[in-house]
């Protein structure tokens, strides 16, 4: 008898650690895109409360009369949670496979190539998660305000970051999501094996320009408030 | 010159370990590491203690047995060079030097500083290889291999499978070592036939094996003493990817 | 001088290596045809133990895989992508003739048999060249990554002064490469369970049933465990011992046990003082050295030795004018200049340091001066062909080889010498095969460049397949245990010496010890050797065996991982291997090839051979430590190449 092996065990590439890692760059991708949305659509906020309303209604009423009132909209946020919530399992699983496969530390680390973000996306992904839930009852649900009206997102805006400590907090977590991106992004591409020796500074220098854009978009608006500035 | 070395001592693999401090009088710069510490154990032998066990077997680089994490980085200071080609010339006079063995779960220590790499064999096993057996195969030249092809190839199988990306990297992952034995053998003609099935055995093996997984931080391919540029790992990624698609 | 002496004893057996008769061409298909099969269903049934996984054992291993057998494989590296194989930088000769440049199966074998100073058995060698071809082949099949050309074929270059463009190679790694090509089909093999690969796992003792070999006595070297492995046939693989010197190219693991083991047990040594010595190493640097590293010979190509023309010149080299230099390779060899074989350059080297014009510490190291070439073809040219082996100079010494000329000298590289086998690759132990370095090989006095790793593949891949299964398919079947009487002697014996080594509690080193051999085997029986320097170091090499055994210190227990334990072990089968040695070149009063008898030489200085008494393979019998061993012989007849004097001027 001679020994010819047996075709290997045929496994599904999502099982392994680099599926779950295209799975996390993918929906990484999705959220991004809502971000830039998000903060393009925030900086209606300069326009004026009037403008500003009226985007926030907009999202309600697009698709219509095609959909129903707010569809598209719970379509959207559909996406975003399915997104988060395979986003932080992956993130949640992977971190678990490293965490087990250095059991003893070093006595004494010294980093010679990585990133301050590229060693921090776990923490900066924890930041954001904290961030979002507290985000969206401040802003959609409204719980965490006092003075909280539906569909006055102008005002609820004003209302929320005059409050110092809560500009504070939206500061924290937008520099961690510009952190997070400013590796994120380039680390999605190489994940999917769609970087490349050409392509790699390109890369780099759009996630340092997007992480940046990002933040400060996002900032302008707490900012303008606690600064008195309004249109 | 005098060093302080703070080195990672270990009686065995079932026993607990510690950090203890040696001291290394009159070390040579034309040393290399490696017979600086065969100095600071023939002093121990001389005084009846037992010398600090390290793996070691070429001396030249190539067979990659050697692997010590020298104040924090894996195989020292100097860039693409292995530990037993790093020379004293690279230190001063009264440095203190941290000696440690790569710190990786599927790398259990041995003793002292010397590990058990059987994980990256297993590696191998699970499919790094060209089914062919001897006597089967076909002239030389019946395959012409494109030169670009032949040197990319050759880049990633100069692999030396010492394990520094696994004990550099902060998730303990064997990515850059696999993503190197997967391209190697992925780039040429010969590898096709097997290239889908090849790619996804060898990832779970590693993935089975108990290393971490890869975000991209890249440390690993700053300390591979071959130099393994860090696209090889996309490029295991996009192999990965498409295995599904491919039988 | 009388032709015995009290050193060693002359035997009466001469040596039949059973190489079949008829045209050189067609003897390996004829023998082939001879050798009996085994009926594939049975192969199972048979467990041949492959101890050694360099390029010999690991193309052994898995081509017998392959073929079904029962393999149980062996290596005290932690890994068998380790064994020393990895390191060879030049490349591979194979008489493929893609460069259309003349050259053949037959130019091979006759540039090795001339190579070897015509100390090697014809028919053996021209197998070898035949073989050459396959070889490359199953590489390439295998995914070795061989320089190629634009148009995608295979790229070749010429190696050691072969004027034919034979040799193929993987940048400065062909080594690592056809090494991993072995290592993958050995992991195959593994993973298809016809093969049980045991790491960190030393072969200590033979074990000999009846007269034939049927197992061995290994420790394990991280538990200490001493186990017995009992099979049908054992094959050693393992490699040179070039490290009985202390300092050499090799790596520091290399050892002798395994063949000095099977040698004891009755296993004849073949020319064990037939040592290469590789003309370009970095030179010594200081007493701490703990080995050497070559240089490839690439380098000759276009570098130029020299060393000062006064003695004890000590201006730095770009401060001594043209006319006080003296280029004596391109002086004395006028044809050859830079590019003459290795055994002759190495002489030379060590011809000028003699006479007080060596350079750098100790005044051991010539010159190897690049700035010609680079002046000629620019920095960047040099850079791209050699940049990595500058790299490596200068982190070694600290020196730029760009500016300042490097410095090299010779170092011990290579053993021609081994376990003596028949054509079957069998030694005089029926069912005990040796393979590659460990034998005593088809090169001869001198092997050539690039050659090494082609009879190590050549002899794992395709030789010893045949001819091993032809000794099971005729060989008695035994159900010898690991309690047979002679399996339990071993154990014991292995043991005993485990215990006298620890016991010992002595004030020396293990190192300290193997420095001090490998310095009187280095001063007595190097580069030259001469009848008062050898009978000095059989005077020495005892006493020094003696002190050992009395008064080495090694510290811990068998019962775990224990480095000194590892190396007390080898150097203590060194001490025995270093007397043979120098018997071997004390009563070969000739020069041939590596082997340089000061007696023995031309006007010119070169090798000079006696054909008339030494055309024979020295075959020596242990007959006990100390003892004087007994020389049988292997008579060498030459019906192809005929014997010349070889002449490089
Ligand atoms: C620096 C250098 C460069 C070289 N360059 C070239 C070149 O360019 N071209 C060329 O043709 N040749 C070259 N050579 C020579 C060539 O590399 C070797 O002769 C050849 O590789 C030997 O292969 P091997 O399989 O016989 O032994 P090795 O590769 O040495 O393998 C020995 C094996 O035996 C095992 N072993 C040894 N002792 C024991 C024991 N007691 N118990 C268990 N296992 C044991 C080891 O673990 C190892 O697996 C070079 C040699 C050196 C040192
Ligand atoms: C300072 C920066 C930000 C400001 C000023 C801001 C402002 C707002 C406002 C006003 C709303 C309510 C819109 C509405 O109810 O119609 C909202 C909703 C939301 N924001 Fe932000 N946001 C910021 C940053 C972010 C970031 C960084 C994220 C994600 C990481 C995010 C995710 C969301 C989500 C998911 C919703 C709910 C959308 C919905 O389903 O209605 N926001 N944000
Ligand atoms: C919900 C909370 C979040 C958690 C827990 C989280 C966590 C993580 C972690 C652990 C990683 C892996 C690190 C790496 O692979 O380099 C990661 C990667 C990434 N995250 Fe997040 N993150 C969160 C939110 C976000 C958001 C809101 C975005 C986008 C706006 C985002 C975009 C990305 C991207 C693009 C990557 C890179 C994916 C890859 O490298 O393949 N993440 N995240
Ligand atoms: S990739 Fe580099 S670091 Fe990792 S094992 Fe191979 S050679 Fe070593
Ligand atoms: S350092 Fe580790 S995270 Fe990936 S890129 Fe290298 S393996
Ligand atoms: S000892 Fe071989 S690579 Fe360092």
């Amino acid at each position: 008898m001679t020994s010819t092996l047996t075709a290997p065990a045929p496994t599904t590439p999502l099982r392994t650690s680099i599926g779950k890692k295209a799975v996390m760059a993918v929906t990484g991708f999705v959220m991004i895109g809502f971000v830039v949305a998000h903060m393009l659509g925030n900086l209606k906020f300069f326009l004026g409360a009037a403008h500003f309303d009226e985007y926030a209604e907009f999202l309600r009423r697009v698709g219509e009369p095609l959909v129903g009132h707010s569809w598209l909209l719970w379509g959207l946020r559909g996406a975003l949670l399915l997104s988060v919530i395979l986003h932080m399992w992956a993130a949640w699983s992977l971190t678990r496979q490293s965490r087990l496969a250095r059991p003893v530390r070093y006595a004494h680390t010294d980093r010679i190539q990585s990133t301050y973000a590229s060693r921090t996306m776990r923490w900066g992904g924890v930041i954001l998660l904290l961030f979002i839930v507290y985000h969206l009852l401040h802003m959609t649900v409204g719980t965490v305000h006092p003075d909280f009206h539906h569909g006055a997102v102008y005002e609820n805006a004003i209302a929320g970051f005059q409050v110092p400590i809560v500009t504070i907090a939206y500061t924290v977590a937008m520099v961690a999501l510009g952190l997070h991106l400013f590796h994120g992004f380039w680390s999605a591409f190489q994940s999917l094996g769609r970087n490349n020796k050409r392509l790699d500074t390109p890369l780099r220098t759009v996630s340092w320009i997007l992480a940046v854009v990002l933040v400060v978009g996002f900032l302008s608006v707490p900012w303008a408030v606690m600064f008195g500035v309004r249109p | 010159m005098n060093l302080t070395l703070h080195v990672w001592r270990q009686p065995a693999a079932d026993e607990p370990g510690s950090m203890q401090t040696y001291e290394a009088p009159d070390v040579s710069p034309d040393m290399s590491f490696l017979e600086m510490l065969d100095v600071v154990n023939e002093r121990l032998i001389a005084k009846g203690e037992d010398p600090i066990a390290f793996d070691h077997d070429c001396r030249e680089g190539i067979c990659g047995t050697c692997g010590l994490v020298i104040n924090g980085v894996a195989h020292g200071p100097e860039r693409a060079t292995t530990t037993c080609q790093l020379h004293m010339r690279k230190f001063k006079d009264g440095d203190e030097i941290w000696i440690e063995p790569w710190r990786v779960g599927a790398f259990p220590v041995l003793k002292d500083l010397v590990v058990d790499r059987n994980t990256l064999d297993a590696i191998i096993q699970a499919g790094g290889y060209i089914s062919v057996n001897t006597g089967s195969a076909p002239e030389a030249h019946s395959v012409p291999v494109p030169k670009d092809a032949a040197d990319d190839a050759f880049v990633s199988a100069a692999c030396i499978s010492c394990g520094a990306c696994a004990a550099a990297c902060p998730n303990a992952s064997a990515m850059l070592f696999t993503a190197a034995k997967v391209t190697h053998l992925g780039l040429l003609p010969q590898g096709q036939p097997e290239r889908a099935g090849r790619v996804r055995a060898m990832v779970s093996a590693m993935d089975d094996a108990g290393f971490g997984s890869c975000t991209n931080i890249g440390e690993c391919s700053a300390v591979c003493p071959k130099e393994i540029p860090l696209e090889t790992i996309t490029r295991l990624n996009a192999d990965l990817l498409a295995s599904s698609r491919r039988r | 001088m009388s032709f015995t002496d009290l050193r060693w004893t002359e035997g009466e057996r001469v040596l039949d290596a059973g190489a079949p008769g008829g045209p050189i061409e067609d003897a390996w298909d004829a023998h082939r045809f001879e050798l009996k099969l085994v009926n594939p269903a049975n192969r199972r049934k048979y467990t041949v133990i492959v101890v050694g996984t360099g390029l010999a054992g690991a193309s052994a291993a898995a081509s017998l895989g392959e073929l079904g057998y029962n393999v149980k494989a062996f290596c005290y590296q932690d890994s068998p992508r380790r064994a020393h194989s990895i390191a060879a930088q030049g490349g591979i000769n194979a008489a493929k003739n893609y460069r259309n440049d003349g050259d053949s199966i037959y130019r091979l074998f006759y540039d090795t048999v001339k190579g070897g100073d015509f100390r090697a058995r014809e028919r053996n060698v021209y197998r070898l060249a035949q073989l050459s071809v396959e070889i490359i082949d199953q590489c390439v099949a295998q995914g070795v990554p061989f320089a190629r050309e634009y148009g995608g074929l295979l790229d070749t270059r010429s190696f050691g002064g072969a004027q034919v463009s034979r040799t193929f190679y993987a940048r400065g790694q062909t080594g690592q490469q056809l090494l991993l090509g072995a290592y993958q089909a050995l992991e195959r093999q593994i993973a298809a369970g016809t093969v049980e690969m045991n790491e960190r796992t030393e072969m200590l003792e033979l074990i000999v049933v009846d007269g034939r070999a049927r197992g061995i006595v290994t420790r394990d070297m991280v538990t200490g465990a001493i186990e017995v492995h009992m099979g049908d046939a054992v094959v050693l693989g393992t490699g040179g011992y070039g490290n009985v010197f202390f300092l050499s190219t090799n790596a520091k693991g290399c050892n002798t046990t395994a063949i000095w083991r099977a040698h004891r047990k009755g296993a004849l040594f073949g020319n064990p003082c037939f040592t290469q010595i590789h003309p370009t190493c970095i030179p010594v640097s200081g007493e701490h050295q703990s080995k050497l590293t070559l240089m490839s010979e690439s380098l000759r190509n276009d570098g130029r030795v020299w060393v000062p023309k006064k003695r004890g010149d000590d201006r730095s080299p770009d401060q001594i004018p043209e006319e006080d230099r003296d280029y004596y390779l391109e002086r004395r060899y006028p044809s050859f200049g830079n590019l003459v074989p290795r055994d002759v350059a190495s002489r030379a080297a060590k011809a000028v340091c003699d006479e007080g014009r060596g350079v750098g510490p100790g005044g051991l190291g010539v010159y190897l001066d690049f700035s010609a070439a680079i002046g000629r073809l620019g920095e960047d040219a040099i850079r791209e062909r050699y940049g990595n082996l500058f790299d490596m100079y200068e982190r070694i010494t600290g020196e730029n080889p760009y500016q300042v000329p490097m410095r090299i000298y010779p170092a011990v590289h290579y053993t021609m010498g081994g376990l003596w086998v028949d054509y079957d690759l069998q030694s005089t132990i029926p069912g005990l095969f040796v393979i590659g370095e460990a034998n005593f090989s088809d090169h001869g006095a001198n092997r050539l460049g690039a050659s090494a790793l082609m009879q190590g593949l050549a002899d794992g891949y395709f030789v010893l397949p045949s001819t091993i299964s032809s000794y099971l398919a005729s060989a008695p079947k035994t159900n010898a245990m690991a309690d047979h009487p002679a399996a339990v002697a071993a154990v014991a014996d292995v043991r005993t010496r485990v215990d006298q080594l620890l016991g010992a509690r002595g004030s020396r080193t293990v190192d300290s010890f193997h420095r001090e051999l490998g310095r009187v085997m280095w001063d007595y029986c190097g580069m030259g050797r001469n009848e008062e320097g050898l009978r000095k170091a059989l005077d020495r090499i005892p006493e020094l065996r003696e002190e050992y055994w009395r008064d080495v210190r090694v510290l811990g227990t068998n019962e775990e991982l224990n480095q000194s334990l590892e190396k007390a072990g080898r150097v203590a089968d060194f001490f025995e291997l270093a007397e043979l040695m120098c018997v071997d070149a004390l009563h070969r009063t000739e020069s041939c090839g590596g082997h340089f008898r000061e007696e023995s030489q031309t006007p010119e200085g070169e090798a000079q051979r006696d054909d008339e008494r030494f055309s024979y393979v020295a075959a020596w019998e242990f007959a006990g430590v100390g003892a004087p061993p007994v020389l049988q012989k292997e008579p060498l007849t030459f019906d192809y190449v005929h014997p010349a004097q070889r002449s490089y001027q």
